[in-house]
């Protein structure tokens, strides 16, 4: 019986784990190639220009003897890491980020630019067709929060879930709990779509082509920030989500992903007690 | 198999990707084969962008409250070489902009020439491969005017920007296709912010391609030469940063 306590279930569709894997490959290049762009000049600013003179609202440095990273007023030291940190030679080096971060490891723009630039490609053509896929076979729907779902008592209930370490068994595991659908929905329909065109806004040829760009973002320089801060939303999602699966049991978890199909979890005795009305 | 082994295996695995990653990319960085490809990418994106776009769609045009307090000079601040250095000193008033090459009528055109033309002033952005941005009003005369007055053979395909600064013992060049060289904001500019253009912003003439990165805005203009290939100029990659670091050709993005 003990098979059938613990059933093999389809959960994941075919288009969705292709998009995965290819991802998963994408936005690691497309990560680490920008690091190293952002290396160029490790300084953000708000509006249309922005350069050396001008104040910028995030910087990563060097004072010549640490690293520091500095948002707004705040200063915080970051020697070893940012801004200051020893290359596998142990040479010094002052770029922002370090070369285990970056693609390649040691100081390129023209060879990250070719980098981010042609995976940018392999991020955008897959992932209009799989925008497309989700629009017309309803996975935008398994991924949209139910009013039930999004009252504050239901969030809460899931966050202690998730908090305790007790993941959906039974049928549940088979639907995308709240904080699942929030950040899946968040990551595919607006962070993703968001670096995109952040990026495009920082191309003076298509600031020409679509004025409507730096209207949108409030310019050039604006773009290359919230195309960081993206970034970094991004790169905290790819964390959590990898920190889950290894919790959530990597082996059902990663199959489930590569074949489609995911050993259920039997209903827990209290199911009763986690389900939130 | 208890979940600790599997946090062990993934850990493991985890840490094995990693190690393989990054040397992996570097490799494959070095591997020319890998390097061509990756190429591919920069002659996709000039086709989607040609495609997408009005080839003369204007690029954003600046009110002056807008323009930037200090306008960073970057590249080369000032060519050191004896030449220049004597053009610099009587006030360019020897300089020569030499158009010659697959035109009809070579011209040497002096500063007060080129002032003699129709002048254009624009605010725009200046944009460095590197992520920073300057926005300054430039005034100069219409490349597609001194185009005219040269003659272009309608086999022309480039155009190549020879300049006075050297970098090392290699002179900065830089190169543009005829969509650019015709476009309506593609100017000599030989005036910054209402002034002659300063030494470290590419005096006494320079460049402005302003749906390109910085780099391409070839500074300290000498010579235009007319071409239908860029492969036997130097480095034969039509730029100084392209035949020595591979940087794009076309610098649109």
């Amino acid at each position: 019986m003990a098979m059938d306590e613990r059933p093999l279930v389809k959960r994941h569709r075919w288009p969705v784990r292709l998009w995965h894997w290819i991802n998963a490959v994408v936005v690691i290049v497309m990560l680490m190639s920008g690091l190293m762009i952002f290396n160029a000049h490790g300084r953000l600013y708000w509006g249309q220009y922005g350069a050396n003179s001008d104040r910028a609202w995030l910087e990563i440095g060097s004072t010549g003897s640490a690293g520091y990273l500095r948002v707004g007023a705040v200063q915080v030291p970051t020697t070893g890491v940012l801004g200051h940190w020893r290359n596998g030679d142990g040479v010094v080096q002052r770029r922002a980020f370090p070369g285990w971060a970056t693609i390649p490891t040691g100081y390129s723009l023209s060879a990250a630019r070719r980098w981010h630039l042609f995976f940018a490609w392999l991020l955008v053509v897959p992932g209009i067709a799989f925008w497309l896929w989700s629009f017309v076979r309803g996975h935008v729907r398994d991924l949209t929060p139910t009013r039930t779902e999004m009252t504050p008592r239901h969030v809460w209930a899931d966050i202690r879930n998730h908090a305790r370490l007790r993941f959906p068994a039974g049928r549940a595991a088979l639907k995308y709990n709240i904080l699942q659908k929030t950040s899946y929905f968040g990551v595919v329909f607006l962070i993703l779509p968001l670096l995109v065109l952040t990026g495009l806004a920082m191309s003076p040829a298509m600031d020409a082509a679509w004025p409507w760009l730096l209207d949108l973002f409030g310019g050039r320089q604006s773009a290359r920030s919230l195309h960081f801060i993206a970034m970094a939303l991004l790169a905290g999602f790819i964390v959590v989500h990898l920190l889950m699966v290894v919790l959530a049991g990597p082996v059902n978890e990663i199959r489930s992903m590569v074949t489609g199909w995911f050993r259920l979890p039997p209903e827990r005795a209290d199911a009763k007690a986690e389900e939130v009305a | 198999m208890s979940i600790l082994t599997r946090r062990g295996l993934i850990r493991g695995a985890g840490l094995a990707g990693a190690g393989l990653l990054l040397p992996g990319c570097d490799r494959l960085n070095e591997s020319e084969g890998f390097r061509e490809t990756l190429r591919m990418g920069e002659r996709v994106t000039m086709g989607a962008q040609r495609l997408l776009s009005d080839r003369t769609a204007l690029a954003r045009e600046f009110d002056g409250g807008d323009i930037s307090p200090v306008f960073r000079s970057n590249g080369t601040r000032m060519p050191g070489t004896p030449d220049y250095a004597v053009l610099l000193a009587n006030g360019f008033a020897d300089w020569r902009l030499v158009v010659d090459g697959m035109v009809a009528r070579p011209l040497a055109l002096s500063l007060a020439q080129l002032g003699a033309m129709p002048v254009l002033s624009q605010t725009t952005r200046h944009d460095c491969v590197e992520g920073w941005s300057a926005i300054g009003r430039w005034t100069g005369t219409p490349l597609k005017l001194v185009l005219d007055a040269a003659g272009v053979r309608n086999t022309a395909r480039y155009l190549v920007f020879h300049c006075a600064d050297l970098y090392g013992a290699a002179p900065y060049y830089e190169s543009i296709d005829m969509v650019d060289a015709l476009h309506p904001q593609t100017i000599l500019a030989w005036a910054l912010n209402g002034r002659m253009l300063p030494v470290g912003n590419g005096a006494p003439l320079r460049l402005r391609v302003e749906r390109q990165l910085g780099y391409k805005h070839a500074k300290y203009l000498m010579r235009i030469e007319v071409v239908d290939d860029l492969r036997g100029i130097y480095g034969g990659k039509g730029g100084l940063w392209e035949d020595s670091n591979d940087y794009e050709w076309y610098a649109g993005i």
